[in-house]
């Protein structure tokens, strides 16, 4: 879960990293009201969860507090890959002598949180671990030994930074490695960590990832950030249909009916679990078929829950049939998974027969299930069908209709 | 023979009155699993399906030999219940919780290091060793267990529960029996990856070939890809790849925790890429994987 940049820097200087004077503005008026405040030279950034916004014309400069309000005005305007901002950042503009970067992040190979510290900050950090790797050091940290700031002096001074550089860099960083440790994050990142002309260290940018799993945890935090809880931060904002999915897999607590994620296609897909549904959504698209949505369905939902999926798949505009597949189940029962489709088929007033182009759930309870299926002459197929072939036998029936 | 567990290994499961523990006790002391005890705290004195019922861990480890134990405990609790296995001297641990902060599951993975243990999972169905035992839900009730599953030289590994029973029913129709089908978990950071694994099926005279189901998302199949070119490995590797889709959609999450693209190297074609140069087969589809084991034994 993403965080904007001034929440991220909202985090850091709740734990001392010492910030540029400035706040977010939602209105033009407002940027130059916190433009005249700090006085002089300011900096506005779009406030939105993508990369590129440099380029795209998200970040501007300005010497007086109208011109500020003028290049808000055009921040607030654009659009950067999709994204609406949520703002604008109006911060001191300092002259930089010298960019840093400072991360904490996961390896998962080691399984160990590392943190990264590189004295040639401001770009792509990849690409300076291969083209100058004597510049990045990586230092793996411990989860069950405590912290100690050490560890942030050793990764500074091993890029060769001393004196009093190393003195001002090496609490900096150790805050940015306690932050990462106490709020279950995925990244902390400071890039670019500038020193200003007068020697002082500054967060220029940051940008945290906090796990979506640790969420209810940190929920005081998240409330005193101003994050509220229907915010998702996935790549592109929730459509109204999945969040009716979500309520959907919310209304009952039996069984999941997750994920669901809307597609441009006319094949409806009542689709599980896991790995099964990357499967099928695979095979689908590889005979040509169009998928009107995802999903995963698992964990024995209730027929009142596959009932609701089927009916909020079937609402979708352009849906003309749907597949209803899955691996073999093990905890699934195939005869309440047929029961719930065929019942949200009737309720949208639809013949299950023509609705459902193709059962697939072999496993747990599959004879009551084809016997269901039978009754309403669905098709449907036992394990000898591989997933590919009844998703196969899906898109061609879709194509005939 | 098999890897992690046989039909002598004797097992725990801890939040043994849960629902779910309470189902998955039950399927596998039908398939002859020797669970010779349960954890919830405070219910010490009941049984499942004859499974006593104790307070702690070191209860049971005090009077009987443990081999490993089923976790299956809600997430904010299963931190604490991994430590307290492992502190009680518990070798193998299979955690079938999902929902876990990796930052937790990082701790309890250090700690296993620490201790000389192994985790399994989290988020994972357990371990399977067809006509030996079933350590965790993979393939649900023992009746279902032995359609999908059968007894033979290939050992399985997957990043999903399901797609696990699913592959091992297609290799049993082709006649391609299992040593052992591992559930190894979805979640970014797991307990032991298919690398970790290899020296294991490595050393098992049985394990003639290794299938794996793998997902955009993480490291662990330039690992593997790794691990076989510098280990000369004598088992042939095919591999099935799902979530093809997902290289178009970085930043989305599908299927499990730990499946999202990122970065370049978590897609699927550059996974693909790796493997295929390391020599590991890749299938198109999950019924080409019986032939091209077979070429390859």
């Amino acid at each position: 879960m993403r965080f904007y940049e001034y929440e991220a820097k909202a985090l850091f200087a709740r734990h001392g990293a010492p910030l540029l004077r400035g706040r977010l503005a939602h209105t033009a008026a407002e940027a130059k009201t916190i433009a005249a405040e700090i006085g002089g030279a300011v900096v506005l950034k779009s406030q939105v969860l993508t990369g590129g916004r440099m380029k795209a014309g998200g970040v501007k400069f300005a010497d007086t507090p109208e011109q500020a309000e003028t290049a808000a005005t055009a921040i607030l305007e654009l659009e950067i890959n999709g994204q609406k901002p949520r703002g604008v950042l109006v911060e001191q503009r300092a002259g930089v002598a010298q960019e840093y970067f400072a991360a904490v992040t996961w390896d998962g190979r080691r399984k160990l949180p590392v943190l990264v510290f590189s004295d040639m900050g401001g770009i792509d950090i990849e690409e300076v671990a291969e083209t100058h790797p004597e510049h990045v050091a990586q230092v793996h940290l411990s989860t069950l030994v405590p912290f100690s700031p050490f560890k942030a002096k050793e990764a500074v001074a091993a890029v060769g930074v001393t004196g009093d550089d190393l003195t001002r860099l090496t609490p900096i960083v150790a805050s940015l490695v306690e932050v990462f440790l106490r709020y279950d994050l995925t990244l902390a990142e400071i890039n670019p960590l500038g020193k200003t002309t007068d020697g002082r260290f500054l967060v220029l940018d940051g940008h945290v990832d906090l796990e979506a799993e640790a969420r209810d945890k940190h929920a005081k935090l998240l409330t005193e950030l101003g994050i509220g809880k229907e915010e998702t931060r996935q790549a592109r904002p929730p459509t109204r249909f999945e969040i009716r999915g979500a309520e959907v897999d919310a209304s009952d607590h039996r069984g999941v009916a997750g994920n669901v994620v809307e597609f441009d296609g006319d094949l409806g897909l009542v689709i599980g679990a896991g790995g099964g549904s990357l499967t099928l959504f695979d095979a689908i698209r590889k005979h040509g078929g169009r998928p009107a949505n995802y999903c995963e369905i698992g964990g024995n939902p209730s027929v009142k829950k596959a009932c609701e999926l089927t009916k909020l798949i079937l609402s979708k505009p352009g849906v003309k049939k749907i597949a209803v597949m899955m691996n073999v189940v093990s905890n699934t029962r195939v005869d309440i998974v047929a029961r719930g489709v065929i019942k949200g088929c009737v309720e949208s007033g639809r013949d299950p027969a023509d609705t459902i182009a193709i059962f697939r759930i072999p496993g747990a309870w599959e004879d009551d299930g084809f016997k269901i299926l039978g009754k309403y002459r669905v098709e449907y197929c036992d394990r000898t069908v591989s997933m590919f072939e009844a998703a196969r036998r899906a898109v061609a029936k879709m194509q005939a209709a | 023979m098999s890897i992690l567990i046989h039909r002598d290994a004797t097992f725990i499961v801890q939040g043994i009155t849960g629902r779910e523990a309470v189902n998955l006790t039950r399927e596998c002391l039908d398939y002859g699993s020797k669970i010779v005890g349960g954890v919830t705290p405070g219910r010490a004195g009941r049984d499942v399906y004859g499974v006593p019922v104790h307070d702690c861990v070191r209860d049971i480890t005090a009077k009987t030999h443990v081999d490993g134990s089923v976790v299956t405990v809600p997430p904010r609790f299963t931190r604490d219940a991994v430590f307290e296995a492992i502190e009680a001297g518990v070798k193998l641990l299979v955690i079938v919780t999902e929902r876990i902060p990796r930052g937790e599951v990082a701790q309890m993975v250090e700690l296993a290091r620490l201790r000389g243990a192994r985790i399994i999972g989290p988020n994972c169905l357990g371990i399977l060793s067809p006509e030996e035992a079933k350590m965790g839900g993979l393939g649900g009730p023992a009746v279902n267990v032995r359609r999908a599953f059968r007894k033979g030289p290939i050992g399985v590994m997957s990043r999903s529960g399901g797609m696990t029973t699913e592959i091992c029913n297609t290799l049993s129709a082709a006649g391609l029996g299992q040593s052992t089908a591992v559930s190894i978990g979805g979640d970014a950071i797991i307990g032991s990856s298919y690398a970790e694994l290899m020296p294991l099926f490595e050393a098992d005279p049985e394990t003639k070939a290794i299938v794996i189901y793998s997902e955009p998302g993480g490291r662990m199949e330039a690992e593997l890809a790794d691990w076989v070119r510098e280990n000369r490995s004598r088992l042939p590797i095919v591999a099935f790849m799902a979530g093809r889709f997902m290289d178009e959609m970085p930043g989305m999450r599908f299927g499990h925790a730990g499946t999202i693209v990122e970065g370049k190297a978590d897609t699927t074609a550059d996974k693909i890429e790796r493997m295929k140069a390391a020599g590991i087969s890749v299938a198109e589809r999950i019924e080409d994987i019986p032939a091209l084991v077979k070429e390859r034994l």
